[in-house]
C-alpha cells in the first residue's frame, strides 16, 4: 500500500494545526474523507438532487439509481445475499435501536435474557437496558478476562436457553479487542438466540462477510469508513427482517394507506420511513469504492503494522499504561502517570496532534479499568510511522511540561 | 501554538490548586449535596454546601477530573465561603463571562486566584471543565431556594 498516495487523497490532512502539520489520530471517533467522497456528494447536490422512488422525472431516476446502486455496493462489501437485507439508517446507533425496538419488543418477555459484555459502547448497552425494562427481560454480561478479552467458556455459561438476544461489538473502540463474533454467533444459535454484531469498529478496518460470520444482524456507520456522517447500515437475515415491524412510520415505507390501517413496502424500504439519506448513501457508495480500490486486507495489514510499531515505541515511555490485550485492532488507549487525559490531549493539540480523551462512550468499561478517563490514539489507512513518532514525541513533551507538577 | 500559549492555560496557581486542592472533603453538620457530571468527558464533582441565613458557611468538594475542573472547584469553594448566596451567584456570572472572553463589571467582588483561569477562554474545548463546579454551585443554591 502506497501510504503517500493514500494521504494525497485526503485534502484535510494537508494542513497545519496550531503551527504544526496535523497528525490525525482520532479515526475511531470519525475517519477523514477522501476527495472522491466529498466530490461525489457535491456531484449529487449539483447534478441530480431529487427525491428517490417517486415521480417520473429524469433527475429522480438518476438519484434513485445512485441510491440503490450504493445499496448494492454495501451488499457486496459485507457479502450479504441480497440488497433486501441492507437497510440504510442514520448510523450504528440507529441500527441497534431499530433491532431493539422492533425485534426486541416483539420477541422478549419476562424471564428472557439479553447477553452483552462490559466492553460495549453505550449504543450497544442502553437500547438493551431500555427494552429490558419495557419487556421485563433481564440484561446479562459475559465477564471480561483481566486482559480485556472475553472467553468462549464464559460465553457458553452466560448464554443459556433463556437467552433471546446476544449483542456484542466486533472490535472494542477502547481496548482494541477483536471479539470472536463468529464463534459467539454459533453459541447464540445453539441456544436459539439471535446474534447482533456492533460493527462500528469492524467494517471500516477488515473484510466483513456476514454470511461467514453467520450473525443475524450487523450494524455499522459510514462516517468511520471514509463516508459522510448521518448514514449507516443495518444488515439482517431476511427471515427475521421480514417478520419485524418497522419502527418509523410515514412516507416512503408504505405500500397502501387506508384511513385506519396501512401496509408496508417490502424489504428493505419498510425500514426506511421518510425521505432517505440520499446524499449520505451516495457518499458511502463512493467510500466503499475508495476502500475497495486499496483493499481491505491491505488496510488491515497496514493498521496492524502501525499499531505494533506504536505499542513498541510507546512502551519506551516511562509511566505510560496501555489498556487492552497485546493482539489488538489499530488503536492504543493509554494514560501517562498522573496526567489527566484532557490535559494530555490539550498539550498534544498544541503540537498539532489530535487524540481522543475521555470515557469513549464506554463508562462501564472505564469503571472496569478503574479509571475515570483515558487517552486514545486510533489509526487508519492514512496514518504513518511518522505520525506515531510525532505522538511519542508529543507524549515526551507532555511529560516534561507537567513534569514538575506531578 | 507555542508553549507560551499553553502557559496561559496551565498557570502555576492552577497547578497548585490541582495538586493541593483546598476544601476537598465533606462538610460536617447540615448541608446540601449536589452531584454533577460532565457527560462528554467523564469529569464528576460532588459539592457540599452549608448555607445559613443566606450565607455560604462552608463549601467542600470531591470528584474526579482534569487539572482545570479540579482546580476550578478548589478555587470556587475558596471564593464563595463566607459570602452571601447573592454574591456567590454574581461571581458565577462574572466567571461565565470571563470564560466567554468578555469583560464584565464585577462589583468589586474579590475573585482572588480565580482570575488565573482567564486563559481557559482561549481553549474552547476546556471551558466546560472550568465551569463544572460553578454550575454545581448554582444548582445547589437553586435547590436550596426551592
Amino acid at each position: 500500500m502506497d501510504v503517500k498516495a493514500v494521504r494525497d487523497a485526503f485534502p484535510i490532512l494537508h494542513q497545519e494545526v496550531n503551527g504544526h502539520p496535523l497528525v490525525y489520530l482520532d479515526s475511531s471517533a470519525t475517519s477523514q474523507k477522501p476527495a472522491s467522497v466529498i466530490d461525489k456528494i457535491s456531484e449529487y447536490y449539483r447534478g441530480y438532487n431529487s427525491n428517490v422512488h417517486r415521480g417520473v422525472h429524469t433527475l429522480g431516476t438518476i438519484a434513485t439509481d445512485e441510491y440503490e446502486g450504493a445499496r448494492e455496493k454495501v451488499r457486496k462489501f459485507i457479502n450479504a445475499h441480497s440488497t433486501q437485507q441492507v437497510i440504510f439508517t442514520r448510523g450504528t446507533t440507529t441500527s441497534i435501536n431499530t433491532v431493539a425496538a422492533s425485534y426486541g419488543r416483539a420477541n422478549l418477555q419476562e424471564g428472557d435474557e439479553i447477553v452483552i459484555t462490559p466492553m460495549e459502547h453505550h449504543s450497544n448497552i442502553i437500547p438493551w437496558q431500555q427494552i429490558a425494562k419495557e419487556t421485563g427481560a433481564s440484561l446479562k454480561y459475559i465477564p471480561l478476562r483481566p486482559d480485556g478479552t472475553i472467553s468462549l467458556e464464559d460465553a457458553e455459561t452466560t448464554i443459556t436457553e433463556k437467552t433471546k438476544i446476544v449483542a456484542i461489538m466486533h472490535v472494542s473502540n477502547v481496548l482494541g479487542t477483536i471479539n470472536p463474533v463468529k464463534e459467539l454467533a454459533a453459541i447464540a444459535h445453539k441456544n436459539d438466540a439471535v446474534m447482533l454484531v456492533d460493527g462500528a469498529q469492524g467494517a471500516p478496518h477488515m473484510k466483513i462477510d456476514v454470511q461467514d460470520l453467520d450473525c443475524d444482524f450487523y450494524a455499522f456507520s459510514g462516517h468511520k469508513m471514509c463516508g459522510p456522517t448521518g448514514i449507516g447500515v443495518l444488515y439482517g437475515k431476511k427471515e427475521l427482517l421480514k417478520e419485524m415491524e418497522p419502527v418509523e412510520f410515514g412516507g416512503e415505507m408504505i405500500d397502501f394507506v387506508n384511513l385506519y390501517d396501512s401496509t408496508w413496502k417490502e424489504l428493505p424500504w419498510k425500514f426506511e420511513g421518510g425521505t432517505p439519506i440520499i446524499a449520505g448513501a451516495v457518499g458511502l457508495g463512493a467510500a466503499i469504492d475508495f476502500l475497495n480500490e486499496i483493499g481491505l486486507d491491505e488496510i488491515e495489514e497496514h493498521e496492524h503494522k502501525l499499531v505494533q510499531y506504536a505499542q513498541k515505541q510507546m512502551s519506551t515511555i516511562e509511566g505510560l499504561t496501555i489498556y487492552g490485550p497485546e493482539q489488538r485492532a489499530g488503536l492504543v488507549t493509554f494514560n501517562i502517570s498522573d496526567v489527566h487525559p484532557h490535559d494530555l490531549a490539550t498539550v498534544l493539540d498544541a503540537e498539532g496532534i489530535a487524540v481522543r480523551a475521555g470515557h469513549h462512550c464506554a463508562q462501564p468499561l472505564m469503571r472496569w479499568l478503574d479509571v475515570t478517563a483515558t487517552a486514545r490514539a486510533s489509526f487508519y489507512l492514512y496514518n504513518t510511522e511518522e505520525d506515531v513518532d510525532r505522538l511519542v514525541q508529543g507524549l515526551q513533551t507532555t511529560k516534561e511540561y507537567f513534569g514538575d507538577v506531578f | 501554538m507555542s508553549f507560551n500559549n499553553l502557559d496561559t492555560l496551565y498557570r502555576q496557581v492552577i497547578m497548585d490548586h490541582y495538586k493541593n486542592p483546598r476544601n476537598r472533603g465533606a462538610v460536617e453538620g447540615d448541608h446540601l449535596t449536589v452531584d454533577m457530571n460532565n457527560p462528554t468527558c467523564g469529569d464528576r464533582i460532588q459539592l457540599q454546601l452549608q448555607v445559613e441565613d443566606g450565607i455560604v458557611e462552608d463549601a467542600k468538594f470531591d470528584g474526579e477530573g482534569c487539572s482545570i475542573s479540579m482546580s476550578s472547584a478548589s478555587m470556587m469553594t475558596q471564593a464563595i465561603k463566607g459570602k452571601s448566596v447573592d454574591d456567590a451567584l454574581k461571581m458565577s456570572h462574572v466567571f461565565s463571562e470571563m470564560m466567554l472572553g468578555n469583560d464584565v463589571e464585577n462589583d468589586n467582588l474579590d475573585l482572588g486566584d480565580i482570575e488565573a483561569l482567564q486563559g481557559v477562554a482561549k481553549f474552547p474545548a476546556r471551558i466546560k471543565c472550568a465551569t463544572l463546579a460553578w454550575k454545581a454551585m448554582e444548582k445547589g443554591v437553586d435547590e436550596e431556594e426551592a
